[in-house]
Order: structure tokens, then sequence, then C-alpha cells
């Protein structure tokens, strides 16, 4: 028999404190020790484990912002398709090569023009602020804004407290409340369209009708709408329009911010319950001194990530008017701008004036500014109302 | 029992009719909210299996008769399915069919979902356990981020798109959002829950840092990541503002090296172009069968993970 040159006998004290013979085997030793010399010290391992995230991070988030902020301040700032970089870099290649990257500096093909070195300012900002639209996108955010939050933080807030104090069908009417928030928000927006749709018999009309005995009201369609001989509905309001649009939005954000509230409340302890009862206090007195207060940082927290992210409402707007086909910029009204939001009008500046993409970026930096204001607004005037 | 709290009979009767008109009021008020939630789906579901004509009349006419079973059908679904339809003049046009877009956003929620998870598991780990140099400094750095709507960044994605010549395919789709800071936060929460212990005990039997995050750190915080699973999948069968960017037509890849036309929209985009399409024209009962298609697999993703989404949606909500 060959004797296995990787075993070592070696003699071990055994437990009962006589010896022993232990073969091990070598090959298994020296991968423990081998393995145990590789250990990286924390800090490379810490790097190494960052290196995807970080890939990411620099290409898709670091640099985009910079350069967003870039663009937004160079005076007529082109980007040209195809030039083969960098939105910096081209404009980079344009300082030393004016020609390549600037398309009307070249004429058959000869430089013609030279362009001077483009100028730092807030070219941009004036282009996106006496944009016909831009202003009016701003306010028709803040007008939806406005109504809509604090309506759907109350209705959450509402409904929230109601449920907590039901014992039986809680957990259904607990899913039913959470159901919209697993939905596409494009489907149910045609949906909505269809609720609300023009003629005598989308459900809504239908409702109105027979209910209150109203007129069909055109909810969404920019042009006038014939029912019967005697009746023809003029063009939809723009009231009317953001009803419908508010309506959407409530409804979509209701399940997020009820689920949010319950979590909260499920973590108020009884005890302040029971104390408030023995002392005989009524019930809205008792919501209105434990649970609003013992709420509140869930109602913050709410409240903040509903202003912004209201603030960047879109695709909501958009899908509500997604049954009349006129695709993914469409908002209301003739020119489709009747309900613009601010990020509507954003992407659209971006794919129908590609090579401008410095006016996109002013119209992102003036959204940026807004929502920061927002929140420290909220944070100030939460520092003396929330109760922690 | 009760003549220790109420002086008579009376009062304890009239405490128990008001409780019973206070519950059937918070009752009451439920139930019109929750048909107000449910209303758009029943109309959806209705509105999905009748007939295109019978839908024209009652929704043009609110003719209830219109809505009786003789006219239920799955005609609407077989045109969302369809890849070929009449057009006016009689011929034959090929379009892309749902379950091509349905490929298309398995494809890249499953690709997406899992760079994302890796991309956060990896990094929080590195912001919970590990010690280094700049650590606090990219960490605020990050947190800065989050306060940055996404739309500055597209601005200068979409560029890097073209100039990758990533328009058209699913490198844009999948890798663009290939990190979330906010997962990396939430991941690295939990993590931090985790007890200093059992990483030195780890140490002891000699398990290396990722040994560790593998063997101890993952397992543990498991719940989390299936929330952020979850959460990922249901972005990517949500996404619309992205991919109509960059995806709202053919593949490029397809184009070029095989010479087909193939239609990569994903659902939400394939929904909108659906809805232009000559097959929907007129016809909206057709378009609320593509809305009950894009809608239906969520539906049954939420019955399967209900108390997994429900719960990790608040818990993800109360922790951002």
């Amino acid at each position: 028999m060959v004797e296995n040159l990787n075993e070592r006998t070696v003699a071990v004290e055994n437990a009962a404190g006589g010896e022993e013979n232990v073969v091990f085997d070598v090959t298994k030793a020296r991968l423990i020790s081998k393995r145990r010399r590789v250990t990286l010290p924390q800090w490379a391992t810490a790097w190494i484990v960052l290196i995807p995230a970080l890939i990411f991070l620099v290409m898709f988030m670091f640099y985009p912002i910079i350069n967003t902020f870039f663009m937004a301040f160079v005076e007529d700032f082109r980007w040209v398709q195809g030039a083969g970089s960098f939105a910096l870099g081209n404009f980079i290649s344009a300082l030393s090569q004016p020609c390549q990257s600037w398309e009307d500096g070249i004429v058959g093909g000869v430089c013609e023009v030279y362009h001077t070195i483009p100028a730092f300012g807030f070219g941009n900002f004036v282009k996106v602020l006496t944009d016909p639209v831009f202003p009016k996108t701003i306010l028709n955010t803040i007008e939806l804004v406005i109504i809509e939050v604090p309506l759907t933080i109350m209705i959450a807030l509402l409904i929230a407290t109601f449920l907590n104090s039901i014992k039986a069908l809680r957990g259904l009417f607990q899913t039913i409340f959470f159901l919209p928030y697993v939905t596409n928000t494009i489907a149910l927006g045609l949906v909505f369209n269809m609720l609300f749709a023009s003629g005598q018999g989308g459900l809504i009309n239908m409702l109105l009708s027979n209910l209150f005995g109203l007129d069909p009201i055109n909810w969404l369609k920019s042009t006038s709408v014939i029912i019967n001989d005697e009746l023809t509905l003029a063009p939809a309001t723009r009231f009317a329009q953001g009803v419908v649009i508010v309506v959407y939005a409530v409804w979509n954000g209701l399940a997020f911010k009820i689920l949010v509230f319950m979590s909260g409340l499920a973590t108020i302890d009884k005890q302040y319950y029971d104390a408030a009862k023995i002392d005989g206090s009524n019930a809205f007195t008792i919501w209105r001194r434990i649970t609003l207060p013992l709420l509140s940082p869930q109602i913050l927290y709410i409240t903040i990530t509903s202003f912004i992210g209201a603030f960047k409402m879109y695709t909501g707007v958009m899908a509500v008017y997604s049954g009349s086909n006129k695709g993914s910029y469409y908002f209301g009204g003739e020119k489709g701008e009747e309900w613009m939001p601010v990020v509507g009008w954003i992407y659209k500046q971006l794919e129908e004036n590609q090579n401008q993409p410095g006016i996109a970026a002013a119209g992102s930096l003036v959204l940026l500014c807004i929502i920061l204001l927002i929140t420290l607004v909220q944070f100030a005037v939460s520092k003396k109302r929330v109760h922690y | 029992m009760a003549d220790k709290y109420f002086a008579n009979k009376s009062e304890l009767t009239k405490y128990r009719v008001k409780n019973i008109v206070i519950k059937t009021l918070l009752y009451a008020f439920l139930t019109i909210f929750a048909l107000f939630m449910l209303t758009p789906f029943l109309f959806m579901v209705i509105g999905s299996f009748i007939e295109g004509a019978a839908f024209e009349k009652f929704t043009l006419y609110a003719d209830f008769s219109q809505l009786g079973f003789e006219h239920w059908s799955f005609e609407n679904y077989i045109k969302v399915f369809a890849t070929t339809y009449l057009d006016n003049l009689g011929n034959t046009v090929t379009r892309p069919s749902f379950a091509q877009y349905f490929l298309n956003t398995f494809i890249v929620a499953i690709s997406s979902t899992a760079v994302t998870v890796v991309t956060a598991v990896l990094a929080s780990f590195a912001f919970a356990r590990l010690e280094f140099k700049g650590k606090d400094l990219l960490f605020t750095l990050l947190l800065a981020t989050m306060m940055i709507p996404g739309e500055m960044m597209v601005i200068t994605n979409y560029q890097t798109t073209i100039m990758l010549n990533w328009k058209f395919t699913f490198s844009a789709l999948i890798l663009v959002h290939g990190v979330s800071v906010f997962y990396i936060f939430y991941l690295r929460q939990t993590f931090q829950q985790i007890p200093n212990e059992l990483y030195l005990a780890a140490k002891v039997d000699g398990v290396g840092d990722i040994g560790y995050l593998m063997k101890v750190m993952v397992p543990i915080a498991m719940p989390t990541i299936m929330t952020i699973v979850i959460l990922c999948l249901m972005g990517s069968w949500n996404s619309f503002i992205w991919p109509t960017l960059v995806a709202n037509g053919n593949w490029a890849v397809g184009k070029s090296l095989f010479g087909i036309n193939y239609d990569m929209r994903l659902v939400s985009n394939g929904l909108m172009s659906l809805f232009s399409s000559e097959i929907a024209k007129g016809q909206d009962s057709v378009k609320i069968a593509g809305s009950m298609v894009v809608t239906a697999p969520l539906f049954v993703f939420f019955i399967c993970f209900r108390k997994y989404i429900m719960s990790g949606v608040s818990r993800s909500g109360i922790k951002g």
C-alpha cells in the first residue's frame, strides 16, 4: 500500500489524559491556514463590496446631478446626438473643436463659424420662466397638490382611526383599502377615464342623473360631445378635469397612507386609552389628545413624502387622459396643457427639444428648489408640533 | 357587571344604544369608502368581459340590459392577445401581442431586481458592519441624493443612454436603475440590528467578512430582502416614464443582429400603445380588457404574498 503523503500522524492528548494517535490531512490544514492568510483588512473589503453600487451611483446618480446642474447654467448649450461623448465631454470638445460639436458651425463640411466659449449664466432659467407653458405647469401642480394631499391625508387618518376601533371585518376592510396600491397607474387611469366618460352612461354621469337628476357632465373631453338631438355638452371645463384628476389621485394615494397610519396606531400603548376612559374623556378628546399626538411622527412622515411625491406627479395625471389616445404628453385642453404638471413639461422638453437639454435641466432645478423649500418649511413646522 | 358602572338600567340601555348607533355609522362610513375603492375594479372586471357593441350601448345610454351574461365573452381578451388583425381595408396587419410585453417585463423585472438587491446587500453591508475611511462622507453624500428628484438625473441619464448606444436595449432598462439609495438605507438599518457578538463569533471561527455576510447577515435579514424584492418587482411592473423615453419601440439589438422587429415595450407602454392601436380604436371594452390583463398578474401576486407585501410596505414606510 502506498503511503498517503498528505497524511500525518500526530500524538494528541485525549480526554482521559493518555495519548492517542490522530491521523489528519495536511491539505485541509493548509487550506484553513491559507484562507486565514488571505483575509483582507476591513477597509479593503468595504471598498470591494461597495464597487458595484458605486459604479452605478457614479454613472447614473452623482454624475447626472453634476451634469444637470452644469447644463442648466451654460448659456445656449447644445448637445449633439452621436457626437460620441458624455454631455460634459461634449461641452469640453466643443471648447477645443467648436465645429465638430456645434451643428450650425459647419457649413458645407467646412468649418465656418468658431464659437466663443459659451458663457455661464441664467439664460436657461430666463427661458424657462418666460416659457408660455412652464409657469402655468407650476401653478397647475401647486393647485393639485394643495387640494389632493391634505384631502388624502385627512381621509386616510379618518379611515385608519375608524378601522382601528372596530374588530369584526377589520382585516377585510384593510385589504380592500390596500388594493389600489397593487395596481398599474396607467391601467387604472384608463378605468377612471371610462368611469368619467362624457356620454350619458359613464358610470359617474349615470349616478348623477339617476340619483340627483343632473344633466350629464363632460368631464374630460376637450371637444363638445353630442348626447342627443337636444343636448350637446360643452368642452370639459378646467374644474371638471381637475375633479377627475384629484379623485384618481386620492383613490390611488389612500392605500399607502392608511397602511402607515394603521401600523402607527398599532404601536400606541393601550394603557393611554384605558386611562382616558377612566377619566371619562369622550371619543373625540381621546382622538385629539392621545391618538393625534402619538401618531404625529407618522403624520409628519406621510405629509413630507406625499407633498414631495405629489409635486413630482406625472403618470397619474397623464393616465386619466390615456383613453383619449393623444400620447404621453397630453394633459387635457386643446393643446394638452390644461393640467400639465411640472414633470410632464420637463419630459416633454427632454424628448421634443433634445439638443437643448439645458432648458429641461433648468426646469428640473426649479422643481428641486420647490421641493427643498417644502421640506424645510415642513421640518420647521414639525419641530414645534411633532411629539416623538 | 353593568350595575357597577351605570347608575340605573335606563342609562345602561342609553349607553348600549349609543354604542350600536356609533358602530353602525362607523361601518357605514367604511363600507362607503370600501365601495369607492372597489368600484373601479368591479367596473374593470365587468367591462372587460362585455362585448364591444354591448359595452358601447351600456356606456352611451346606461342600458343595463347590456350587462346580461349573453353579452359576456372573451372577445376583448382575444383581441388584446391577438398578433394580427384586419384593418379597414381588409389587410392583415401584425402587431405585438401582450404576451410579448409580459415577457419583456418579466425579463426586466427579474434582472433589475437581482441587480438592485445585489448592490444593496453589498453596499449596506459595508455601511452597517465595516469600518473604512470616508464612510461618513459617503453616507452623507448618499443621504443628500435622496433629496434630489429623479427627474434631474433622468435628463443626463437619457443622454448617457444615447451615448452608450443603449436606447432600445434592455441594458437601459435594467442597469440605469441598478442601485437604489433607499434600499441601501433600509437594509443597512436591518443589518445594524444584528448583534456585534455574532460577528466576533464568526471571526473566531475563521469566517471572513464575505462569509459572514452570506451565512449570517443575509439569512437574518431575509424578511427585509424579500420586502425589497417584492417592492422592486412591483416597481418594474409599474415603471412608465423611463421606458417611455428609452424603450418605446423596437429592440435595437434584435434589429441589428437578427434583423427582426421585436417590440421591446414593457406592459405600461404596451398598454398605451394598445390604447392608440387600430385594434382598440373606438372599442373601449378592449382597452379595459388590456387594463385588466396588466392588473391581474399584480393581483395574483398580491394574493400570494398579501402579508409580506402589506407588512413590508408599512415597514419600509415607517423606516423610510
